[in-house]
Protein backbone atom coordinates (compact mmCIF):
# COMPACT_ATOMS: atom_id res chain seq x y z
CA UNK A 1 0.00 0.00 0.00
CA UNK A 2 1.17 3.50 -0.84
CA UNK A 3 2.88 5.66 0.15
CA UNK A 4 6.20 3.86 0.50
CA UNK A 5 9.16 5.45 2.18
CA UNK A 6 11.68 5.18 -0.59
CA UNK A 7 14.71 5.84 1.61
CA UNK A 8 13.74 2.98 3.93
CA UNK A 9 13.01 0.74 0.95
CA UNK A 10 16.11 1.38 -1.12
CA UNK A 11 18.59 2.80 1.35
CA UNK A 12 19.91 6.31 1.29
CA UNK A 13 21.67 6.17 -2.08
CA UNK A 14 18.79 4.49 -3.87
CA UNK A 15 16.27 6.75 -2.20
CA UNK A 16 18.17 9.88 -3.17
CA UNK A 17 18.33 8.56 -6.74
CA UNK A 18 14.54 8.35 -6.79
CA UNK A 19 14.33 11.91 -5.47
CA UNK A 20 16.61 12.89 -8.32
CA UNK A 21 14.32 11.19 -10.86
CA UNK A 22 11.21 12.82 -9.43
CA UNK A 23 13.02 16.14 -9.61
CA UNK A 24 13.92 15.45 -13.23
CA UNK A 25 10.26 14.81 -14.05
CA UNK A 26 9.40 18.07 -12.31
CA UNK A 27 12.05 19.98 -14.27
CA UNK A 28 10.91 18.49 -17.57
CA UNK A 29 7.26 19.35 -16.89
CA UNK A 30 8.15 22.96 -16.02
CA UNK A 31 10.41 23.34 -19.04
CA UNK A 32 7.84 21.87 -21.43
CA UNK A 33 5.24 24.34 -20.18
CA UNK A 34 7.58 27.22 -21.00
CA UNK A 35 8.29 28.09 -17.38
CA UNK A 36 11.94 28.67 -18.20
CA UNK A 37 10.92 31.94 -19.86
CA UNK A 38 10.31 34.87 -17.52
CA UNK A 39 8.33 36.78 -20.14
CA UNK A 40 5.81 33.98 -20.34
CA UNK A 41 5.52 33.82 -16.56
CA UNK A 42 5.16 37.57 -16.16
CA UNK A 43 2.52 37.72 -18.91
CA UNK A 44 0.20 35.90 -16.49
CA UNK A 45 -0.05 39.10 -14.47
CA UNK A 46 -0.95 41.16 -17.53
CA UNK A 47 -3.63 38.61 -18.51
CA UNK A 48 -2.04 38.04 -21.91
CA UNK A 49 -0.89 34.49 -21.35
CA UNK A 50 -2.54 32.37 -18.70
CA UNK A 51 -0.11 29.45 -18.97
CA UNK A 52 0.96 29.71 -15.32
CA UNK A 53 -2.56 29.43 -14.00
CA UNK A 54 -3.55 26.70 -16.45
CA UNK A 55 -0.48 24.52 -15.88
CA UNK A 56 -0.42 24.98 -12.11
CA UNK A 57 -4.06 24.19 -11.55
CA UNK A 58 -4.01 21.28 -13.99
CA UNK A 59 -1.07 19.85 -12.04
CA UNK A 60 -2.80 20.37 -8.70
CA UNK A 61 -6.08 18.96 -9.97
CA UNK A 62 -4.57 15.87 -11.59
CA UNK A 63 -2.47 15.07 -8.52
CA UNK A 64 -5.44 15.74 -6.23
CA UNK A 65 -7.72 13.42 -8.21
CA UNK A 66 -5.07 10.68 -8.31
CA UNK A 67 -4.43 10.96 -4.56
CA UNK A 68 -8.04 10.82 -3.45
CA UNK A 69 -9.07 8.23 -6.04
CA UNK A 70 -6.32 5.87 -4.90
CA UNK A 71 -7.14 6.64 -1.28
CA UNK A 72 -10.83 5.92 -1.91
CA UNK A 73 -9.99 2.63 -3.60
CA UNK A 74 -7.75 1.63 -0.71
CA UNK A 75 -4.46 1.87 -2.62
CA UNK A 76 -3.00 4.77 -0.69
CA UNK A 77 -3.15 5.77 2.96
CA UNK A 78 -3.88 9.48 2.95
CA UNK A 79 -3.15 9.82 6.67
CA UNK A 80 0.51 9.06 5.90
CA UNK A 81 0.98 11.89 3.40
CA UNK A 82 2.68 15.11 4.41
CA UNK A 83 0.06 17.82 4.49
CA UNK A 84 1.53 21.30 4.75
CA UNK A 85 0.86 22.70 8.17
CA UNK A 86 -1.33 25.74 8.11
CA UNK A 87 0.13 28.96 9.44
CA UNK A 88 -2.64 31.00 7.92
CA UNK A 89 -1.51 34.62 8.25
CA UNK A 90 2.24 34.14 7.86
CA UNK A 91 1.36 32.11 4.75
CA UNK A 92 -0.80 34.88 3.35
CA UNK A 93 1.77 37.60 4.07
CA UNK A 94 4.63 35.46 2.71
CA UNK A 95 2.56 34.60 -0.34
CA UNK A 96 1.91 38.27 -1.03
CA UNK A 97 5.63 39.08 -0.76
CA UNK A 98 6.33 36.22 -3.17
CA UNK A 99 3.78 37.53 -5.63
CA UNK A 100 5.67 40.84 -5.64
CA UNK A 101 8.98 39.03 -6.14
CA UNK A 102 7.40 37.03 -8.94
CA UNK A 103 6.37 40.04 -11.00
CA UNK A 104 9.53 42.04 -10.29
CA UNK A 105 11.91 39.17 -11.02
CA UNK A 106 9.87 37.11 -13.45
CA UNK A 107 10.35 33.70 -11.84
CA UNK A 108 9.61 31.62 -8.77
CA UNK A 109 12.26 29.42 -7.13
CA UNK A 110 11.46 26.24 -9.10
CA UNK A 111 11.15 27.99 -12.45
CA UNK A 112 14.33 30.03 -11.94
CA UNK A 113 16.11 26.72 -11.51
CA UNK A 114 14.81 25.50 -14.86
CA UNK A 115 15.69 28.84 -16.49
CA UNK A 116 19.22 28.61 -15.10
CA UNK A 117 19.49 25.03 -16.35
CA UNK A 118 18.67 26.23 -19.86
CA UNK A 119 21.36 28.96 -19.66
CA UNK A 120 19.12 31.97 -19.06
CA UNK A 121 21.22 34.57 -17.29
CA UNK A 122 18.23 36.34 -15.75
CA UNK A 123 17.20 33.00 -14.26
CA UNK A 124 20.61 32.63 -12.66
CA UNK A 125 20.46 36.13 -11.16
CA UNK A 126 17.02 35.39 -9.77
CA UNK A 127 18.21 32.10 -8.28
CA UNK A 128 21.13 33.83 -6.58
CA UNK A 129 18.63 36.37 -5.28
CA UNK A 130 16.47 33.65 -3.68
CA UNK A 131 19.53 32.33 -1.83
CA UNK A 132 20.27 35.83 -0.51
CA UNK A 133 16.61 36.38 0.35
CA UNK A 134 16.42 33.14 2.32
CA UNK A 135 19.45 34.29 4.31
CA UNK A 136 17.96 37.73 4.98
CA UNK A 137 14.83 36.08 6.27
CA UNK A 138 16.74 34.01 8.82
CA UNK A 139 18.54 37.15 10.00
CA UNK A 140 15.39 39.23 10.37
CA UNK A 141 13.13 36.52 11.85
CA UNK A 142 13.84 37.27 15.54
CA UNK A 143 12.03 40.59 15.02
CA UNK A 144 8.66 38.96 14.33
CA UNK A 145 8.98 35.36 15.43
CA UNK A 146 5.66 35.44 17.31
CA UNK A 147 3.75 36.45 14.23
CA UNK A 148 5.59 33.85 12.16
CA UNK A 149 4.41 31.10 14.49
CA UNK A 150 0.85 32.40 14.81
CA UNK A 151 -2.50 31.16 13.47
CA UNK A 152 -1.33 27.58 13.40
CA UNK A 153 -3.40 24.47 12.72
CA UNK A 154 -1.50 21.33 11.94
CA UNK A 155 -3.46 19.38 9.38
CA UNK A 156 -6.32 21.57 8.31
CA UNK A 157 -7.96 20.68 5.02
CA UNK A 158 -10.20 22.72 2.79
CA UNK A 159 -12.87 20.08 3.49
CA UNK A 160 -12.60 20.68 7.26
CA UNK A 161 -13.04 24.37 6.67
CA UNK A 162 -16.06 23.89 4.40
CA UNK A 163 -17.49 21.24 6.70
CA UNK A 164 -17.90 18.87 3.75
CA UNK A 165 -16.64 15.39 2.95
CA UNK A 166 -13.37 15.09 1.07
CA UNK A 167 -15.23 13.67 -1.94
CA UNK A 168 -17.56 16.65 -2.15
CA UNK A 169 -14.64 19.04 -1.74
CA UNK A 170 -12.70 17.33 -4.54
CA UNK A 171 -15.74 17.68 -6.77
CA UNK A 172 -16.08 21.38 -5.96
CA UNK A 173 -12.36 21.95 -6.56
CA UNK A 174 -12.68 20.24 -9.94
CA UNK A 175 -15.60 22.39 -11.01
CA UNK A 176 -13.82 25.49 -9.68
CA UNK A 177 -10.69 24.66 -11.70
CA UNK A 178 -12.67 24.02 -14.87
CA UNK A 179 -14.52 27.31 -14.53
CA UNK A 180 -11.19 29.04 -14.03
CA UNK A 181 -9.74 27.36 -17.13
CA UNK A 182 -12.72 28.51 -19.13
CA UNK A 183 -12.32 32.08 -17.92
CA UNK A 184 -8.58 31.92 -18.61
CA UNK A 185 -9.19 30.75 -22.18
CA UNK A 186 -11.71 33.50 -22.80
CA UNK A 187 -9.48 36.20 -21.30
CA UNK A 188 -6.62 35.12 -23.53
CA UNK A 189 -8.92 35.12 -26.55
CA UNK A 190 -10.16 38.58 -25.66
CA UNK A 191 -6.65 40.03 -25.61
CA UNK A 192 -5.71 38.19 -28.77
CA UNK A 193 -8.70 39.49 -30.70
CA UNK A 194 -8.79 42.93 -29.10
CA UNK A 195 -7.36 44.95 -31.94
CA UNK A 196 -8.42 42.67 -34.75
CA UNK A 197 -11.77 42.30 -36.42
CA UNK A 198 -12.18 38.67 -35.46
CA UNK A 199 -15.40 37.80 -33.74
CA UNK A 200 -15.16 36.68 -30.21
CA UNK A 201 -17.51 34.11 -28.70
CA UNK A 202 -18.28 32.34 -25.45
CA UNK A 203 -18.22 28.97 -27.18
CA UNK A 204 -15.59 26.36 -26.46
CA UNK A 205 -14.09 25.72 -29.86
CA UNK A 206 -11.66 22.98 -28.99
CA UNK A 207 -13.23 19.55 -28.83
CA UNK A 208 -10.44 17.86 -26.82
CA UNK A 209 -10.98 20.44 -24.05
CA UNK A 210 -14.59 19.36 -23.70
CA UNK A 211 -13.64 15.68 -23.54
CA UNK A 212 -10.88 16.44 -21.05
CA UNK A 213 -13.25 18.38 -18.83
CA UNK A 214 -15.76 15.51 -19.07
CA UNK A 215 -13.17 12.99 -17.91
CA UNK A 216 -12.12 15.16 -14.97
CA UNK A 217 -15.72 15.64 -13.85
CA UNK A 218 -16.39 11.90 -14.17
CA UNK A 219 -13.35 11.03 -12.06
CA UNK A 220 -14.30 13.63 -9.45
CA UNK A 221 -17.85 12.24 -9.32
CA UNK A 222 -16.43 8.74 -8.92
CA UNK A 223 -14.25 9.87 -6.00
CA UNK A 224 -17.26 11.50 -4.40
CA UNK A 225 -19.46 8.40 -4.79
CA UNK A 226 -16.82 5.91 -3.62
CA UNK A 227 -16.01 8.10 -0.62
CA UNK A 228 -12.93 7.97 1.55
CA UNK A 229 -12.57 4.81 3.65
CA UNK A 230 -13.81 5.09 7.23
CA UNK A 231 -11.58 3.54 9.93
CA UNK A 232 -13.49 0.25 9.81
CA UNK A 233 -13.05 -0.22 6.05
CA UNK A 234 -9.51 1.12 6.29
CA UNK A 235 -8.59 -1.51 8.86
CA UNK A 236 -9.75 -4.24 6.46
CA UNK A 237 -7.45 -2.78 3.81
CA UNK A 238 -4.48 -2.28 6.11
CA UNK A 239 -4.86 -5.29 8.38
CA UNK A 240 -1.82 -6.99 6.87
CA UNK A 241 0.41 -4.10 7.75
CA UNK A 242 -0.47 -3.80 11.42
CA UNK A 243 -2.14 -7.05 12.57
CA UNK A 244 1.24 -8.58 13.42
CA UNK A 245 1.86 -6.01 16.15
CA UNK A 246 -1.37 -7.11 17.84
CA UNK A 247 -0.82 -10.83 17.33
CA UNK A 248 2.65 -10.75 18.87
CA UNK A 249 1.33 -8.44 21.59
CA UNK A 250 4.15 -6.03 20.78
CA UNK A 251 1.90 -3.09 21.62
CA UNK A 252 0.62 -4.37 24.96
CA UNK A 253 2.53 -2.69 27.76
CA UNK A 254 2.95 -3.75 31.36
CA UNK A 255 1.55 -1.42 34.09
CA UNK A 256 5.10 -0.78 35.29
CA UNK A 257 6.13 0.44 31.87
CA UNK A 258 3.12 2.72 31.99
CA UNK A 259 4.29 4.15 35.31
CA UNK A 260 7.78 4.60 33.94
CA UNK A 261 6.58 6.31 30.76
CA UNK A 262 4.28 8.55 32.76
CA UNK A 263 7.20 9.71 34.88
CA UNK A 264 9.37 10.72 31.94
CA UNK A 265 9.27 14.43 31.48
CA UNK A 266 10.19 14.32 27.78
CA UNK A 267 7.19 12.20 26.87
CA UNK A 268 3.72 13.52 26.40
CA UNK A 269 1.48 10.67 27.54
CA UNK A 270 -2.19 10.54 26.71
CA UNK A 271 -4.29 7.85 28.37
CA UNK A 272 -7.70 6.97 26.94
CA UNK A 273 -9.90 4.99 29.32
CA UNK A 274 -12.54 3.02 27.44
CA UNK A 275 -14.31 1.56 30.49
CA UNK A 276 -17.94 2.44 31.28
CA UNK A 277 -18.34 5.85 32.84
CA UNK A 278 -19.51 4.50 36.23
CA UNK A 279 -16.29 2.50 36.64
CA UNK A 280 -14.28 5.52 35.58
CA UNK A 281 -16.02 7.60 38.28
CA UNK A 282 -15.09 5.04 40.93
CA UNK A 283 -11.42 4.91 40.03
CA UNK A 284 -9.24 6.14 37.19
CA UNK A 285 -5.64 6.94 36.51
CA UNK A 286 -4.67 10.52 37.08
CA UNK A 287 -4.74 12.45 33.82
CA UNK A 288 -6.67 9.81 31.90
CA UNK A 289 -9.68 10.63 29.81
CA UNK A 290 -12.88 8.61 29.67
CA UNK A 291 -13.88 7.98 26.06
CA UNK A 292 -16.35 5.81 24.20
CA UNK A 293 -15.28 3.60 21.35
CA UNK A 294 -17.52 5.62 18.98
CA UNK A 295 -15.51 8.74 19.80
CA UNK A 296 -12.56 7.13 18.08
CA UNK A 297 -14.44 7.09 14.78
CA UNK A 298 -14.89 10.85 14.97
CA UNK A 299 -12.21 12.50 12.86
CA UNK A 300 -12.38 15.69 14.94
CA UNK A 301 -11.66 13.77 18.13
CA UNK A 302 -8.82 11.81 16.58
CA UNK A 303 -7.07 14.66 14.76
CA UNK A 304 -5.14 15.96 17.82
CA UNK A 305 -4.00 12.41 18.61
CA UNK A 306 -2.66 11.92 15.09
CA UNK A 307 -0.87 15.26 15.30
CA UNK A 308 0.99 14.73 18.53
CA UNK A 309 4.66 15.71 18.55
CA UNK A 310 7.12 12.84 17.96
CA UNK A 311 7.41 12.40 21.74
CA UNK A 312 3.68 11.79 22.12
CA UNK A 313 2.45 8.39 23.29
CA UNK A 314 -1.18 7.26 23.42
CA UNK A 315 -2.14 4.41 25.76
CA UNK A 316 -5.52 2.71 25.63
CA UNK A 317 -7.07 0.83 28.49
CA UNK A 318 -10.30 -1.13 28.58
CA UNK A 319 -12.03 -3.94 30.46
CA UNK A 320 -11.18 -6.52 27.84
CA UNK A 321 -8.91 -7.03 24.87
CA UNK A 322 -11.65 -7.02 22.29
CA UNK A 323 -12.48 -3.39 23.05
CA UNK A 324 -8.93 -2.17 23.37
CA UNK A 325 -7.88 -3.96 20.17
CA UNK A 326 -10.76 -2.47 18.26
CA UNK A 327 -9.83 0.99 19.57
CA UNK A 328 -6.20 0.40 18.61
CA UNK A 329 -7.23 -0.53 15.06
CA UNK A 330 -9.43 2.55 14.67
CA UNK A 331 -6.70 4.89 15.84
CA UNK A 332 -3.84 3.19 14.03
CA UNK A 333 -5.43 3.54 10.60
CA UNK A 334 -6.12 7.20 11.31
CA UNK A 335 -2.43 7.84 11.68
CA UNK A 336 -1.82 7.77 15.46
CA UNK A 337 1.85 6.88 15.68
CA UNK A 338 2.99 5.74 19.13
CA UNK A 339 -0.08 3.76 20.16
CA UNK A 340 -0.16 1.16 22.94
CA UNK A 341 -2.60 -0.86 25.03
CA UNK A 342 -2.32 -1.30 28.80
CA UNK A 343 -2.13 -5.06 29.28
CA UNK A 344 -5.24 -6.31 31.13
CA UNK A 345 -6.52 -2.78 31.58
CA UNK A 346 -6.78 -2.00 35.28
CA UNK A 347 -7.62 -5.55 36.31
CA UNK A 348 -4.36 -6.30 38.06
CA UNK A 349 -3.37 -2.69 38.69
CA UNK A 350 -4.50 -2.64 42.31
CA UNK A 351 -3.01 -6.03 43.13
CA UNK A 352 0.28 -4.97 41.70
CA UNK A 353 0.66 -1.86 43.82
CA UNK A 354 -1.64 -2.51 46.78
CA UNK A 355 0.99 -3.80 49.22
CA UNK A 356 3.74 -1.47 48.07
CA UNK A 357 4.88 1.31 50.31
CA UNK A 358 7.19 4.23 49.84
CA UNK A 359 8.53 5.99 52.93
CA UNK A 360 6.19 3.70 54.89
CA UNK A 361 3.12 5.13 53.27
CA UNK A 362 0.77 3.42 50.85
CA UNK A 363 1.15 4.83 47.37
CA UNK A 364 -1.43 6.79 45.48
CA UNK A 365 -2.92 4.20 43.13
CA UNK A 366 -4.19 6.79 40.69
CA UNK A 367 -0.68 7.97 39.96
CA UNK A 368 2.05 5.72 41.31
CA UNK A 369 5.32 7.67 41.50
CA UNK A 370 8.40 6.55 39.63
CA UNK A 371 10.04 5.43 42.89
CA UNK A 372 7.68 2.48 42.99
CA UNK A 373 9.64 0.93 40.13
CA UNK A 374 12.55 0.32 42.52
CA UNK A 375 10.36 -2.03 44.52
CA UNK A 376 10.19 -4.43 41.60
CA UNK A 377 12.94 -6.52 40.08
CA UNK A 378 14.52 -5.00 36.95
CA UNK A 379 13.13 -7.77 34.76
CA UNK A 380 9.57 -7.51 36.05
CA UNK A 381 8.42 -6.53 32.59
CA UNK A 382 9.62 -6.39 28.99
CA UNK A 383 9.77 -2.78 27.78
CA UNK A 384 7.90 -2.35 24.50
CA UNK A 385 7.45 1.35 23.90
CA UNK A 386 9.57 2.61 21.05
CA UNK A 387 9.25 6.24 20.20
CA UNK A 388 9.00 6.35 16.44
CA UNK A 389 9.07 9.76 14.90
CA UNK A 390 7.11 10.40 11.78
CA UNK A 391 8.39 12.19 8.76
CA UNK A 392 5.09 13.63 7.80
CA UNK A 393 5.20 17.16 9.01
CA UNK A 394 7.21 19.75 7.15
CA UNK A 395 7.81 17.85 3.96
CA UNK A 396 10.41 19.28 1.69
CA UNK A 397 9.98 22.90 2.57
CA UNK A 398 11.98 22.69 5.77
CA UNK B 1 22.38 25.46 -39.18
CA UNK B 2 20.65 27.36 -36.48
CA UNK B 3 18.39 25.27 -34.30
CA UNK B 4 14.85 26.54 -34.11
CA UNK B 5 13.28 26.15 -30.67
CA UNK B 6 10.25 23.89 -30.70
CA UNK B 7 6.99 25.43 -29.49
CA UNK B 8 6.04 24.93 -25.86
CA UNK B 9 3.63 22.14 -25.05
CA UNK B 10 -0.02 22.78 -24.43
CA UNK B 11 -0.33 24.00 -20.81
CA UNK B 12 -2.91 21.36 -19.92
CA UNK B 13 -0.65 18.64 -21.27
CA UNK B 14 2.35 19.97 -19.32
CA UNK B 15 0.10 20.36 -16.28
CA UNK B 16 -0.99 16.74 -16.52
CA UNK B 17 2.65 15.60 -16.55
CA UNK B 18 3.25 17.87 -13.59
CA UNK B 19 0.29 16.31 -11.76
CA UNK B 20 1.49 12.77 -12.40
CA UNK B 21 5.00 13.69 -11.19
CA UNK B 22 3.51 15.31 -8.10
CA UNK B 23 1.40 12.23 -7.37
CA UNK B 24 4.40 9.93 -7.71
CA UNK B 25 6.34 12.19 -5.36
CA UNK B 26 3.61 11.71 -2.74
CA UNK B 27 3.31 7.98 -3.40
CA UNK B 28 7.04 7.31 -3.16
CA UNK B 29 8.20 9.80 -0.55
CA UNK B 30 5.17 10.82 1.57
CA UNK B 31 5.66 14.44 0.59
CA UNK B 32 5.24 16.46 -2.54
CA UNK B 33 7.63 18.63 -4.51
CA UNK B 34 9.68 21.56 -3.34
CA UNK B 35 12.48 23.90 -4.27
CA UNK B 36 12.79 26.63 -1.65
CA UNK B 37 13.77 24.24 1.14
CA UNK B 38 16.79 23.07 -0.81
CA UNK B 39 17.64 26.66 -1.73
CA UNK B 40 17.72 27.55 1.97
CA UNK B 41 19.97 24.59 2.57
CA UNK B 42 22.40 25.86 -0.04
CA UNK B 43 22.28 29.27 1.61
CA UNK B 44 23.04 27.73 5.02
CA UNK B 45 25.88 25.65 3.59
CA UNK B 46 27.39 28.72 1.91
CA UNK B 47 27.07 30.79 5.08
CA UNK B 48 28.72 27.98 6.99
CA UNK B 49 31.71 28.00 4.67
CA UNK B 50 32.54 31.59 5.50
CA UNK B 51 31.05 32.07 8.97
CA UNK B 52 30.17 28.83 10.67
CA UNK B 53 29.58 30.21 14.16
CA UNK B 54 26.86 32.41 12.72
CA UNK B 55 24.96 29.36 11.46
CA UNK B 56 24.83 28.03 15.01
CA UNK B 57 23.42 31.32 16.27
CA UNK B 58 20.54 31.99 13.85
CA UNK B 59 17.59 29.75 14.72
CA UNK B 60 16.40 28.80 11.26
CA UNK B 61 19.95 28.23 10.00
CA UNK B 62 20.90 26.09 12.99
CA UNK B 63 17.94 23.79 12.38
CA UNK B 64 19.51 22.85 9.05
CA UNK B 65 23.23 23.03 9.61
CA UNK B 66 24.27 23.57 13.22
CA UNK B 67 27.49 21.95 14.44
CA UNK B 68 28.24 18.69 12.69
CA UNK B 69 25.01 18.72 10.73
CA UNK B 70 25.48 18.88 6.98
CA UNK B 71 22.79 21.14 5.57
CA UNK B 72 23.16 19.55 2.15
CA UNK B 73 22.54 15.96 3.26
CA UNK B 74 18.83 16.02 2.62
CA UNK B 75 16.55 14.47 -0.03
CA UNK B 76 15.25 17.89 -1.07
CA UNK B 77 18.67 18.72 -2.46
CA UNK B 78 18.58 15.73 -4.78
CA UNK B 79 15.15 16.78 -5.89
CA UNK B 80 16.63 20.17 -6.71
CA UNK B 81 19.54 18.69 -8.66
CA UNK B 82 17.02 16.52 -10.50
CA UNK B 83 14.89 19.54 -11.36
CA UNK B 84 17.97 21.23 -12.76
CA UNK B 85 18.86 18.15 -14.81
CA UNK B 86 15.29 17.76 -16.07
CA UNK B 87 15.18 21.38 -17.16
CA UNK B 88 18.52 21.00 -18.89
CA UNK B 89 17.54 17.82 -20.76
CA UNK B 90 14.18 19.17 -21.85
CA UNK B 91 15.65 22.49 -23.00
CA UNK B 92 18.34 20.63 -24.92
CA UNK B 93 15.91 18.23 -26.64
CA UNK B 94 13.64 21.10 -27.59
CA UNK B 95 16.34 23.40 -28.93
CA UNK B 96 15.96 25.94 -26.16
CA UNK B 97 19.41 25.57 -24.66
CA UNK B 98 20.86 28.98 -25.37
CA UNK B 99 22.65 31.65 -23.38
CA UNK B 100 20.29 34.59 -23.31
CA UNK B 101 18.50 37.10 -21.13
CA UNK B 102 14.72 37.19 -21.21
CA UNK B 103 13.34 40.67 -20.70
CA UNK B 104 10.77 43.16 -21.82
CA UNK B 105 11.97 45.17 -24.85
CA UNK B 106 11.93 48.52 -23.05
CA UNK B 107 14.69 47.82 -20.56
CA UNK B 108 18.40 47.10 -20.89
CA UNK B 109 20.10 43.85 -20.02
CA UNK B 110 21.66 45.39 -16.92
CA UNK B 111 18.33 46.67 -15.73
CA UNK B 112 16.80 43.25 -16.28
CA UNK B 113 19.54 41.50 -14.32
CA UNK B 114 19.20 44.00 -11.50
CA UNK B 115 15.46 43.40 -11.25
CA UNK B 116 15.89 39.62 -11.56
CA UNK B 117 18.23 39.70 -8.58
CA UNK B 118 15.93 42.02 -6.64
CA UNK B 119 12.87 39.91 -7.44
CA UNK B 120 14.80 36.82 -6.40
CA UNK B 121 15.69 38.37 -3.05
CA UNK B 122 12.06 39.32 -2.43
CA UNK B 123 10.94 35.86 -3.53
CA UNK B 124 13.50 34.06 -1.37
CA UNK B 125 12.46 36.15 1.62
CA UNK B 126 8.76 35.54 1.01
CA UNK B 127 9.23 31.81 0.44
CA UNK B 128 10.81 31.40 3.88
CA UNK B 129 8.12 33.60 5.37
CA UNK B 130 5.41 31.40 3.87
CA UNK B 131 7.31 28.18 4.71
CA UNK B 132 7.49 27.06 1.11
CA UNK B 133 7.42 28.27 -2.43
CA UNK B 134 5.10 27.82 -5.35
CA UNK B 135 6.07 24.16 -5.62
CA UNK B 136 6.18 23.18 -1.97
CA UNK B 137 3.20 25.15 -0.75
CA UNK B 138 0.94 25.81 -3.71
CA UNK B 139 1.37 22.64 -5.78
CA UNK B 140 1.95 20.07 -3.06
CA UNK B 141 -0.29 21.60 -0.41
CA UNK B 142 -2.94 22.40 -2.99
CA UNK B 143 -3.12 18.79 -4.16
CA UNK B 144 -3.71 17.44 -0.63
CA UNK B 145 -6.26 20.21 -0.02
CA UNK B 146 -4.35 21.98 2.74
CA UNK B 147 -6.34 25.10 3.54
CA UNK B 148 -3.25 27.18 4.29
CA UNK B 149 -1.78 26.31 0.91
CA UNK B 150 -4.90 27.42 -0.92
CA UNK B 151 -4.96 30.71 0.97
CA UNK B 152 -1.27 31.10 0.21
CA UNK B 153 -1.79 30.43 -3.48
CA UNK B 154 -4.42 33.14 -3.87
CA UNK B 155 -2.20 35.48 -1.94
CA UNK B 156 0.67 34.94 -4.41
CA UNK B 157 -1.57 35.80 -7.35
CA UNK B 158 -2.94 38.76 -5.42
CA UNK B 159 0.58 40.06 -4.72
CA UNK B 160 1.52 39.70 -8.38
CA UNK B 161 -1.57 41.45 -9.69
CA UNK B 162 -1.35 44.20 -7.06
CA UNK B 163 2.12 45.26 -8.17
CA UNK B 164 1.99 44.32 -11.87
CA UNK B 165 0.71 47.74 -12.94
CA UNK B 166 3.57 49.59 -11.26
CA UNK B 167 6.29 47.52 -12.86
CA UNK B 168 4.67 47.22 -16.29
CA UNK B 169 7.66 48.86 -17.98
CA UNK B 170 9.74 45.83 -17.10
CA UNK B 171 7.59 43.64 -19.32
CA UNK B 172 5.56 45.84 -21.69
CA UNK B 173 6.26 45.89 -25.40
Amino acid sequence: MLPVDIITELGKAGGYAVFFLIGAGFGIALELAGFGDSRRLAAQFYLKDMTVLKTMFTGILVACLLIFLSSGLGLLDFSQLAVNQTFLWPGIVGGFIMGVGFIVGGYCPGTSLVATASFKIDGLFFLVGTIIGAGLFGESLPGFENFWNSSFTDRFLVSDWLGLSIGATVFIVTIFALVMFYIAEKVEEFFKFKDTNKTWSWKITKRPYLYGAGILIAVAALIWSVGQPDPIRKWKIMEKKYAGQLATRAVFIHPLEYVKTNSESTIKLITLDLRPNKDFEIFHLKGSENVKIEDLLDAKFVAPLAQLPPQGVVVLLADNDSISIKAWQYLKVQGVVNLYILENGLHNWNNLFADKQIHEKAINLASPPAEVLQLFPKNAYIPKIKIGSKKRAGGLCS
Amino acid sequence: MKKIPKPFKNPYFAGTILGVVLFSAFALTHSGLGASGAISRIQVALTKLVWSSHVDRVGTFAAMGAGERNALDHPSLFLLIGTFAGGLISAWLNGRLKIEIFKGPKITNYQRLFFALLGGIIMGYGARFARGCTSGQALSGGAVLSLGSWAFMFSVFLGGYAVAYFVRHLWAD
